[in-house]
């Protein structure tokens, strides 16, 4: 332990760096385990708690909270929570599918732009990236009212009653998910697409590659890095949105993100919140798994 | 230049005006002169003035500046350290990989819970310490508590592309520990630093649920205050405060992508 080392052009020894990093990095990782690590194993701890009547915690351990997340309520057996996980990932998965569809197209096109006139085009998706979500929901809800084209289209489709806005509905919650996430695929996936090796794809399409063929096999393979950043920046917290079905979904369109606050909000039951943000939690370990496994399968090619 | 498939520009094109026709909107409304409804009435700014004689968001406005100001402090300096003890340092295996997965905690877990938890724990502390009622102080703790790990991971970025060479040249021209941080280390760090800080300063100016869950009744901040209003429906004061909340938006992505091109350069 004792003897010398040369590190950085110090000589010194091991014990006396590590005490040293050990200073540097204390503070930053204190401060994680106290305000994040442990407050969410007092999450763990809570959610086999029992709300007082004043909506206070009890400490009497009960299963009670997982029971009912599964279903089993005062009124006997209901799915209503299974739906309302369902939903969540229902939700994400098709937002992440919709915007890495509609990202393909954009950041090639944006890709192609002479070098001069990409920044401002990359810009545009940087503004909205950065642009507070409460303001982008609030703007959906906008655009969906009663009086603008979108409704009345809509109206004199027969698709909605006159003088009804467009909201709250499914097709509002993913509208505004859609609107809200594709820039985090957009520019992780564009950082991929200006790396890429054409010359791949001018070999793929020399050998007599179809289309699709090309794209699989040439265009792809090279963006896999862009994309898995993409999904997981838009995946993990599309499970957990509540803004955009607040304001566009509404009760009946509920998502996990809502029953979570709900909890916390109006009910004031915060071992059932525990419980909930547990089951998210969860969903989420999941996602990171499968999306790891994934990305370690396809990093050889 | 490639030629693409006519498909490609039209979706492109359809999916930039998909973001960005609410936005506008929201703009064109903004300087309509009619309360109610949604025709137009003429050209107004009257919902400009009104904001600046509104003290609810004046005081919005300032608590959100204040949180971010603070918290961004805070967290560029435990972050920048925090990089330079774990990237500097020959930390065992094993103990290195347990610091890096409690260092990406705050970026993978999802806002909500991290916000539910952290609720849950300054709700127990209150029992204990009075000081943790909702309101500023638990903003601050819980902006810093996320803002910490992106401001590290930056900088980390910016360590492991500075070579050894740096450090040691200083050493064998006899700089202690403290001049090498001062004087070679901060300097060849700045960029990561300030990029650091702009991104933590950002994310505290868009940041709702952790404000949402932490917050006390004095300490509304502007987001909690547009959701708080459009729960109770759509005014033209919101057109205008959202709007220039877009248009200060619009001006910092600007200047941070004028400093990240003179990085880019030298």
């Amino acid at each position: 332990m004792n003897s010398h080392l040369v590190w950085y052009g110090e000589l010194t020894t091991l014990r006396r760096l590590l005490r040293r990093g050990l200073y540097f990095a204390a503070p930053g990782m204190i401060w994680i385990l106290l305000f994040l690590a442990l407050p969410s194993l007092l999450l763990i701890v809570v959610s086999f708690t029992t709300r007082g009547a004043y909506g206070q915690i009890e400490w009497t351990f009960t299963l009670e909270n997982f029971k009912r997340l599964c279903g089993f309520g005062l009124y006997g057996w209901s799915a209503d929570y299974f739906i309302i996980l369902f939903r969540s990932v229902h939700v994400a998965f098709w937002t992440t599918l919709i915007c890495i569809l509609l990202s393909y197209p954009l950041c090639f096109y944006i890709a192609n732009k002479p070098e001069r006139s990409r920044y401002f085009w990359l810009t545009l998706i940087i503004i909205p990236f950065w642009t507070n979500l409460v303001i982008r929901a609030y703007a959906w809800l906008l655009v969906l009212a009663p009086q603008l084209p979108l409704a009345r289209i809509a109206n004199a489709l027969g698709l909605i009653p006159e003088g009804t806005p467009l909201y709250p509905s499914s097709f509002a919650v993913y509208l505004g998910m859609v609107a809200t996430f594709l820039p985090f695929v957009a520019l992780p996936l564009y950082s991929s697409v200006e790396k890429l090796d054409w010359a791949l794809v001018e070999a793929a399409n020399d050998l007599y590659a179809g289309k699709i063929r090309v794209f699989l096999h040439a265009i792809w393979p090279q963006t896999v890095p862009g994309i898995s950043v993409g999904i997981t920046l838009t995946f993990i917290p599309a499970m957990g949105m509540f803004v955009v079905p607040d304001f566009l979904g509404g009760a009946k369109y509920m998502l996990v993100g809502n029953l979570i606050q709900q909890q916390f909000g109006t009910s004031r039951d915060w071992p059932f919140g525990a419980a909930v943000s547990l089951a998210l939690m969860v969903l989420t370990l999941v996602a990171l798994q499968l999306q790891r496994k994934r990305g370690k399968k396809v990093e050889p090619i | 230049m490639r030629r693409f498939h006519w498909l490609v520009p039209l979706t492109a094109l359809g999916a930039l005006a998909f973001l960005y026709v609410p936005l506008m909107a929201v703009a064109v409304f903004s300087v309509n002169n009619s309360r109610f409804g949604l025709s137009w009435q003429g050209f107004t700014l009257k919902w400009y003035a009104k904001l600046f004689a509104n003290e609810q968001i004046l005081e919005a406005a300032w608590n959100t500046l204040v949180l971010a100001t603070v918290s961004t402090v805070i967290a560029t300096v435990i972050g920048t350290i925090l990089a330079i003890g774990l990237d500097r340092y020959p930390w065992p295996k094993r103990l290195f990989s347990a610091l890096d997965i409690n260092l990406h905690l705050p970026v993978v877990t999802p806002e909500i819970v991290f916000a539910a938890a952290l609720a849950v724990a300054f709700g127990v502390l209150r029992l204990v310490f009075s000081i943790f009622e909702p309101g500023l102080l638990n903003m601050i703790i819980g902006h810093i508590t996320f803002q910490v790990s992106f401001v590290a991971l930056v900088v980390r970025a910016r360590l492991e592309a500075i070579s050894k060479d740096y450090e040691e040249a200083a050493r064998d021209l006899y700089a202690d520990n403290a001049y090498l941080l001062r004087r070679v280390m901060l300097p060849l760090l700045k960029p990561g630093i300030v990029g650091g800080a702009m991104l933590a300063f950002t994310l505290s100016l868009d940041d709702f649920v952790v404000s949402f869950f932490t917050a006390g009744p004095t300490s509304v901040t502007l987001p909690l205050y547009i959701y708080a209003i459009v729960r109770r429906g759509v005014t033209p004061e919101i057109h205008a405060l959202s709007t220039l909340a877009l248009t200060a938006t619009v001006v910092l992505v600007m200047l941070s992508e004028r400093f990240t091109r003179k990085q880019n350069k030298e």
